[in-house]
């Protein structure tokens, strides 16, 4: 057996696993036997296409005799379903682990055990299906399993509100995606992906197809308009499912309009890359200034979310670029940037969900207002949350930065193309890339500083608990796999080589050759990092300098009140708070893009009344497009009305009437 | 024997940079001193102040964790290795490939990560007006600097320092507009990244005034004095940067004898001498903007360095 048959019977094993969850979902070992036994099935699937990756990625494929009768349900097993499968399980895995100890606080768990296997399992099929009714059959199960963990805890309005509004999305892009792959088939109609290569399309449709391609996987991994769903879902499900639909859901997203785009669609026109390369800018920005304005934890890490995929965009943009130019060098570069910011960001972002998930169950909030001084009460949690948080900053020695540093590299060889949109394109979108590292770095310094450093600002901070083991254990293994990314960032690249390939055309420069663990995307004289040597030479001076001054000068420390410029004040109401720390940025960045407005009503001297300070934001995306949206559906949903109470006469000449216009429309087509 | 002169030229340079750092500080507070026609402090007071600063115990506030301990050593030694790996007297440091100019900017980014969260350990509210004003500063500034490095590479067709240095003492450079706004935006963004004036005041102790000041209100002692030795680290980065990409000339090149190393050293000192008396004319020479006037400040620095990565872009097929 292939290894792309094992893959499908670790997924059938997941799916199998429902009912299981369904029927004994109230037992107390329920939770601990159901996530252990996803979390073996997705170790299992993981390490398969792991191995089917690095042994090159050759296409393996299988035919079921399922769904529709005359194409059987295909799936496939190559270089780019192999990575984005690995991804998938390796996400999996991590937020089974941690579900076999927070799931034990779940109080509906009847509500998550039996949708998180269809879920995962959904995701996989999704990554190895190979012709449109398998896809999209898949695509829809991984969006209402997921839609169904987004309800878990409903009783709550605004978790009902958010599971309203993606499905709304959802029902969007699977639209869209329809559309797409319906116009790649042709017509002929040959459904079959193999067949969709055989025959391209091109021209005015094959545009079509990669605006649809865009709308469709874009309004599932959190591309700006289309992200108003995503910081409502992604928050309200249970923490280790948001780890699983932030970090990993949204890569899948990815692989669709990688598929469609790279693979089914064929050569690109030049053009294409300007919509994604703007979209992806865009999405970048807007995503983590809106971030910055939220004070909830985990709607900020969704924004965070949206954030990360305009980065991966970016890098996809360029990669379309490239290729349209008949560069694959350069391409492959950029897809290898891309790809690895898919895996970083599945890393880092479980984590940080997984964190949230930990701060949220030993305080009850996730408020940032009411959190604080975390990094005593719980000292490892603090500490994988660091490794997070750094790691999403883009800062040396870890994985974020690596993926943003190739896709500087990939900018940097952009004068190469000869359009001249991109040329004004390309180093303003470097521009946007920077910015939002930069505003990223400043997020999470207000994230973690508010959360875990300075003083409890409420008493279930104070008294808050470290969490269980199993869930410390999911959290260090993720750290450690992004430390080992950043450290050891050749092998990831050349693990990602068959997928740049076969995408591409080209390879990168294998890596794992450099002397010294280097890596090189082009040439040692252009650039070159070396993640090892970095974290090496930082621990040693570090460690150098501080045993010298320990040594030599004085290691002598009392403990007193702090100084706080000779008025410290007992109170915790005193500190920064996530709001204040925003300010700045919000005053520079904000005024425009959000019409930020910060009103202040201070009492005359001798005055008693309160002093009062709100803040206005206002949300110009969901007020410009969405509110009119829904105004429009609503009045035109108000007039269809009327068609339920007419007469069986009128309703018989509507009738007539239709059949003969379809009638007319297919004379004139003709 | 290229191994060991090589390693000792990486040393040298991790030493030098060390050694020198405080001295640069001395020199521009003696400058300004002067005038402002006073005599000033000499001009090795400022290892007078580390030495003692460093023997003195330290009192750590009952709220600090953990980080704020260690905090000031990992910003030392970010600071240190990004420092390391900018050539000041010699071209072909034997570890220049390990980070390039982009991974320079990160390590300082990594520090300043640490500086404002240690700015936020304690719970007061001077650490975190500096912390948020900080991360906003940076928040322009970074963009900016990346600007700069495109510009840079795209000129060099290369992101490696040493190659860059090299190709910046090469005779094919000629005169630039795009040097010269990448220069004038680098310059921006050092008094900015540095804390000078008109960004913020390295001398001030009035509290809302304060940036860097106050994210290190709390700390004392050894502690203190590493983090000074940072932050003077950090300002002799950012000379030596400017010096070897826009005045390159007495670097040493790859490979070169004992004769051009001291020529390369000397040819240092001087530029670091003109440039601490330059940085003090200037401080003198302005007042402190309100923190808000910062952004439009950095906001030029980013527009000169588009522009400037805009116009290679279009004027030239780029890299091959």
């Amino acid at each position: 057996m292939s290894g792309a048959d094992w893959l499908l019977i670790c997924d059938a094993g997941l799916l199998a696993l429902a009912p299981l969850a369904m029927f004994a979902c109230r037992r107390s070992w329920a939770n601990g036997a159901i996530h252990g036994a996803a979390l073996i099935l997705c170790l299992m699937a993981g390490a398969l296409a792991l191995s089917t990756l690095l042994a090159g990625g050759a296409a393996q494929q299988v035919v079921l005799p399922l769904g529709l009768p005359w194409i059987g349900a295909r799936f496939r097993l190559d270089a780019l379903s192999a990575a984005f499968a690995a991804v998938v399980n390796l996400g999996g895995a991590a937020a089974c682990l941690y579900g076999v100890g927070h799931g034990r606080h779940e109080r509906e768990p009847q509500r998550v055990l039996p949708f998180l296997p269809v879920f995962i399992a959904g995701m996989n099929l999704v990554v190895l299906a190979d012709d449109a009714f398998s896809f999209l059959v898949s695509w829809e199960v991984m969006s209402v399993a997921s839609w169904a963990l987004v309800m878990a805890h409903h009783h709550d309005p605004a978790n009902r509100r958010a599971g309203y509004i993606y499905l709304l999305m959802a029902s969007f892009g699977a639209l869209c995606l329809l559309l797409a792959i319906g116009l790649l088939a042709g017509p002929a109609g040959s459904y079959a992906f193999d067949a969709i290569r055989a025959h391209r399309v091109s021209g005015r449709v094959a545009g079509l197809v990669l605006t649809l391609a865009l709308l469709g996987a874009g309004s599932k991994a959190g591309l700006v308009p289309l992200h108003v769903w995503l910081p409502l879902a992604h928050p309200a499900a249970p923490s280790h499912v948001s780890a699983l639909m932030s970090g990993v859901m949204t890569k899948v997203a990815i692989y669709a309009f990688v598929r469609i785009v790279f693979d089914l669609l064929g050569s690109p026109d030049p053009w294409w890359s300007v919509p994604v390369l703007l979209l992806g800018a865009a999405t970048a920005v807007l995503g983590i200034l809106q971030g910055l304005l939220q004070t909830d934890l985990k709607r900020f890490l969704a924004y965070s979310t949206v954030e990360n995929i305009g980065i991966i965009f970016i890098g996809l943009g360029l990669a379309l670029a490239f290729r349209a130019e008949a560069l694959p060098l350069a391409a492959a570069l950029a897809m290898t940037a891309a790809l690895f910011h898919v895996l970083n960001h599945a890393l880092f972002k479980s984590l940080l969900f997984l964190g949230a998930g930990a701060v949220l169950g030993a305080t009850g909030e996730r408020d940032l207002e009411r959190m604080g001084g975390l990094i005593r009460r719980m000292p490892i949690t603090a500490v994988v949350f660091l490794v997070g948080a750094m790691a999403i900053s883009a800062l040396p020695p870890l994985n974020g930065f690596v993926s943003e540093w190739l896709t500087f590299q990939a900018v940097l060889v952009s004068p190469q193309i000869g359009a001249t949109a991109l040329k004004f394109l390309v180093p303003a979108v470097g521009a946007m890339l920077a910015l939002a590292a930069a505003l990223t770095a400043a997020a999470m310094v207000r994230a973690y500083g508010v959360a875990f450093l300075g003083r409890p600002r409420s008493n279930a901070a104070a008294q808050a608990k470290e969490t269980d083991p199993w869930s410390l254990a999911a959290m260090i293994i993720l750290a450690g796999l992004c430390l080992a990314a950043g450290v050891l960032p050749g092998f990831v690249i050349d693990a990602l080589a068959p997928v740049a390939r076969t995408l591409t055309g080209a390879p990168m420069p294998a890596q794992s050759a450099q002397a010294w663990l280097s890596i090189v995307p082009i040439a040692e004289s252009r650039s070159s990092y070396n993640g090892l040597l970095v974290l090496a030479f930082i621990i040693a001076s570090a460690s150098l300098s501080a045993f010298a001054i320990h040594r030599l000068a004085s290691r002598a420390l009392r403990r007193a009140p702090a100084w706080d410029c000779g008025f410290p004040e007992p109170s915790a109401a005193t500190q920064y708070t996530a709001g204040s720390f925003a300010q700045p940025l919000r005053r520079v960045f904000g005024a425009r893009i959000f019409a930020a407005r910060d009103q202040v009503d201070m009492p005359a001297p001798g005055d008693i009344r309160p002093a009062r300070f709100t803040m206005l934001v206002r949300d110009r995306i969901w007020e410009g497009l969405y509110q009119p949206l829904a105004l429009a559906v609503g009045w035109t949903a108000d007039r269809i009305n009327r068609l339920q109470f007419l007469t069986i006469r009128v309703y018989l000449s509507l009738v007539f009437l239709a059949l003969v216009s379809l009638l007319l429309g297919l004379a004139l087509w003709d | 024997m290229g191994l060991i002169r090589d390693l000792a030229i990486q040393g040298a340079q991790m030493l030098l940079v060390l050694a020198l750092s405080p001295l640069l500080i001395g020199l521009v507070r003696k400058v300004k001193a002067r005038l402002l026609r006073r005599r000033g402090a000499s001009l090795v007071q400022p290892y007078r102040d580390l030495w003692r600063l460093m023997r003195k115990e330290v009192v750590l506030a009952d709220s600090a964790s953990w980080l704020f301990r260690v905090a000031p050593y990992l910003i030392f030694a970010c600071t240190w290795v990004a420092a390391a790996l900018v050539p000041t007297f010699a071209t072909g440091l034997m570890f220049s490939w390990t980070a390039d100019l982009i991974a320079i900017i990160a390590l300082l980014g990594s520090a300043r990560f640490f500086l404002a969260l240690a700015g936020m350990d304690v719970g007061t509210s001077f650490g975190g007006i500096g912390s948020s004003r900080e991360m906003m500063i940076a928040a322009v500034a970074e963009p900016a600097m990346i600007m700069i490095v495109f510009s840079l590479a795209l000129l060099a067709h290369s992101t490696q320092l040493s190659t860059v240095a090299g190709y910046m003492l090469s005779s094919n450079v000629g005169l630039r507009v795009t040097l010269a706004m990448a220069l004038i935006a680098l310059i921006l963004v050092a008094i900015a990244e540095t804390g000078r004036i008109p960004i913020d005041n390295p001398a001030t102790h009035l509290e809302l005034t304060m940036v860097h000041e106050a994210m290190i209100l709390e700390y004392s002692g050894r502690h203190l004095a590493v983090l000074e030795l940072a932050a003077a680290l950090k300002l002799l980065l950012y000379v030596s940067l400017i010096a070897c990409v826009f005045v390159p000339w007495g670097l040493a090149p790859v490979g070169s004898g004992l004769a051009a190393t001291v020529i390369g050293l000397g040819a240092y000192l001087g530029k670091l001498t003109v440039a601490g008396a330059l940085l003090a004319l200037f401080e003198t020479a302005v007042a402190k903007m309100r923190v808000f006037r910062a952004p439009e400040f950095l906001g030029a620095a980013l527009m000169l360095g588009l522009l400037g990565t805009l116009l290679l872009f279009l004027s030239r097929g780029g890299l091959r």
